[in-house]
């Protein structure tokens, strides 16, 4: 591979505290070997051909910790290949893949299979986790220490919850003693049954059975409580409500724990779900406009760590029922970043900040050499012209299945190159 | 005879799928051409053709006595041809979605379908894929247009407006669409409208909607004109909502002894079908005097009437 240069772009790095203008320096290798306003016109070989990114923006490659994958089991949804043609046209050069796939993602001998596929189909970096419990029947844990072994980064059920409380306090027990991370889905199924919306005023007025906001604090506030015996790793995988920030406020102080929210309850609320739009049917579900508010300043006060996609490609026939025979969940790993972008543009947060929630913390988490333009690492980066505006269409999306719950929806900033080792893999 | 009159009358919506979507303008055409129905249908020839050549196709997918019957009646009367469809023959029990349902149906040129759905927003659904008028015949929890509309008609009816009337309605209101309609339309023509039920069976949020709610059912009463029970529905009651029916009756079923915290010439209203002796007691409930519940039936097929014709044309 030849040496790439990049000059005169604003780089943003929040793992090492760079915003700047300056360049990036590609080594034959596909490892970063210079960054930041060091690297200008005078000091790169006179011979060199440079790319002057006047204007642009370079962010080190997306890590998106809560993405769905059909494979195996529900190609027709999405598939390694699919999704990676998906992610890198969003700027995302690495995922965490849920289990809930079929066969579930719960024995070393799957986990073999998933990492060749990923591997052999698969352009961006992929990050499999396993399931916490065999099955994800949410009665017996899986092999976590022979698993971590095989590359698996974390144990979650995805979608769903350990009801259970003494299995519950035995899982972060194990994961204790083996450093395993433990990413828990919050809800809990009694109060949540039948739910599929918020439950308040757009609940009674479209006569859906709601989800109270206490169903996921419940679950949050059982775990936090766990975890003062035993503080495993564990991380919050989404939250959606202002009392679960409340709750989270109130224990930081007293154990370590990491917190994710999706981005589509950051920039949408249940009003948004208007006269029973199916697409917007998520979990956890729309809330209100004062909920959406506090995760931001949740964000802002250091309570969120980290922003996903929650990227859940289904089929369109399974959206296209009534409301409560609809399928869950919207395909949004393209429109990420854009999406993302709302929230600098509407001054809600800061630019670094923000991609400090979808680069770094991610990977400080999962405890991977990614999210960042560190000298040495792989160039896993996206170009990006941040004012650029665009409106989503669902036919121009690349994932298999184009359930997007911001169908169109004018954004701003929009990923016009997108590498991974130094190779360019998307461009627009 | 003024029912037959061949004038148009204009609504601003296409598909009568909730009371949220109608104007009060709206609200009051349509009572007004329900009311010149009352007459026709306890005359000797109840039939007029002012639907001949007109195909309604009911859709029932929950089971129905009155509301089923009233729609099927109101399209005869007004000369339509009238399909009733037999749910548990049909595809879909073969797992046909509704949308597919509703292309099938649409192939066959229908002016108008009827639907009821145990699906919240089912209707609104159907309205998307058909080029017919599409009436909701209750969808869910969420609406009963008709229902509310032939409430009103009966409280018109009796005490000439609806106007400045204090109204409870009552019971199980988390799983009743009645409940709702009934608080848009009353809202919109003016009525004070008191909400009782258990905690447990009371939607959240639901004074954001212009109600005063109460748990306590001799305040909830107190001073008003119109008592209307709700049935319990058990069918829609997935876990336990109360400890017993006896204990229901002794706090929220409509005796005597808390009618008589409503004003003296207070009238009852009930949806149908009743739970006697669990959210109504049996003698108030036939009581002639106080009781609304037949006419509530005899006015639903002329508000039924009013609905088809309106919304055909």
């Amino acid at each position: 591979m030849k040496k790439k240069y990049f000059l005169n772009a604003n780089i943003i790095d929040p793992k090492n505290s760079i915003e700047e203008i300056g360049g990036l320096i590609i080594g034959e290798t596909g490892k970063i070997e210079a960054v930041g306003k060091k690297v200008n016109e005078n000091n790169i070989p006179a011979r060199e051909k440079y790319i002057d990114l006047k204007e642009k923006y370079i962010f080190p490659g997306l890590v998106d910790m809560r993405v769905f994958v059909g494979e195996p089991g529900y190609e027709y949804k999405e598939n390694f290949k699919t999704l990676s043609t998906a992610a890198l046209a969003g700027g995302v050069t690495s995922v965490v893949t849920m289990p809930n796939t079929s066969p579930v993602i719960d024995n070393v001998s799957i986990v073999d299979f998933l990492k060749r596929r990923g591997r052999d189909k698969s352009k961006i970096n992929i990050f499999p986790t396993a399931s916490l419990t065999k099955n994800l029947e949410g009665t017996n844990m899986t092999e976590f220490g022979l698993l971590q072994k095989k590359g698996i980064v974390a144990f979650t059920d995805g979608t769903k919850t350990i009801q259970n409380t003494r299995l519950m306090s035995r899982i972060i027990r194990s994961a204790y003693d083996l450093d395993c991370l433990v990413m828990q889905h919050a809800e809990d199924y009694e109060l949540s049954k039948d739910g599929m919306v918020n439950d308040g005023i757009i609940a009674t007025k479209l006569g859906l059975q709601g989800i109270p906001d206490i169903a996921e604090k419940i679950i949050i506030e059982r775990d936090l409580s766990l975890l003062e015996d035993y503080n495993c790793r564990y991380h919050i995988s989404q939250i959606s409500s202002s009392k679960s920030i409340d709750l989270i406020n109130q224990r930081k102080q007293r154990v370590n724990f990491t917190t994710g929210v999706s981005i589509n309850n950051l920039s949408l609320n249940e009003n948004d779900i208007g006269d029973f739009k199916t697409f917007l049917k998520l979990s956890p579900p729309l809330r209100t406009e004062d909920d959406r508010i506090s995760l931001i300043k949740g964000i802002n006060n250091n309570l969120i760590d980290v922003i996903v996609s929650d990227h859940k490609p289904e089929d369109e026939e399974q959206k296209r029922l009534t409301f409560s025979q609809a399928t869950t969940g919207a395909s949004g790993i393209e429109t990420f970043l854009s999406l993302a972008l709302e929230l600098f543009h509407n001054g809600s947060i800061k630019l670094s900040k923000l991609i400090s929630l979808i680069t770094s913390n991610p990977a400080k988490i999962l405890n991977i050499d990614k999210g960042t333009l560190s000298i040495g690492t792989d160039a896993d980066f996206s170009i990006v012209d941040l004012y650029k505006p665009l409106i989503v269409k669902k036919e121009k999306m690349k994932s298999k299945s184009k359930n997007t719950c911001i169908e169109d929806k004018k954004l701003q900033g929009i990923v016009t190159n997108t590498f991974v080792k130094g190779e360019e893999l998307f461009k627009i | 005879m003024a029912s037959t009159s061949k004038k148009a009358i204009k609504v601003s919506q296409k598909h009568l799928l909730g009371i949220q979507d109608l104007s009060i303008s709206d609200i009051n055409q349509i009572l007004s051409e329900a009311k010149k129905f009352i007459s026709l249908n306890k005359s000797k020839n109840k039939k007029i053709n002012i639907l001949r050549g007109k195909t309604q196709i009911n859709l029932f997918f929950e089971p129905s006595t009155r509301t089923q019957s009233s729609f099927e009646l109101a399209g005869k009367r007004l000369g339509a041809d009238v399909m009733s469809m037999n749910i548990t023959n049909s595809a879909i029990k073969k797992g046909e979605t509704l949308i597919d349902t509703a292309m099938t149906l649409n192939a066959m040129h229908p002016d108008i379908i009827v639907i009821r759905h145990q699906d919240s927003g089912a209707c609104n659904l159907l309205s998307q894929k058909v080029n017919c008028a599409v009436l909701n015949a209750g969808d869910g929890r969420r609406e009963h247009p008709t229902q509310a509309l032939l409430d009103a008609l009966t409280i018109i009816d009796r005490k000439k407006k609806i106007e400045g009337l204090k109204i409870a309605i009552c019971g199980d209101i988390l799983h009743s669409r009645v409940a709702r309609s009934n608080i848009y339309l009353l809202n919109m023509l003016g009525a004070e409208v008191n909400i009782v039920a258990p905690s447990n069976l009371m939607p959240k949020d639901i004074e954001k909607l212009g109600v005063n709610t109460f748990s306590d059912m001799k305040k909830g009463l107190k001073d008003c004109d119109i008592v209307m029970m709700l049935r319990l529905q058990n069918e829609r009651m997935t876990s336990s909502f109360l400890s017993s029916n006896r204990e229901y009756y002794e706090y929220y079923g409509l005796t005597p002894d808390k009618l008589n915290h409503a004003k003296n010439n207070a009238l009852i209203m009930h949806p149908g079908p009743m739970n006697r002796g669990i959210e109504i007691d049996t003698k108030l409930a036939d009581d002639m005097n106080r009781s609304l519940i037949k006419e509530q039936v005899e006015l639903g097929v002329a508000v039924r009437m009013a609905c088809l014709k309106i919304f055909c044309e």
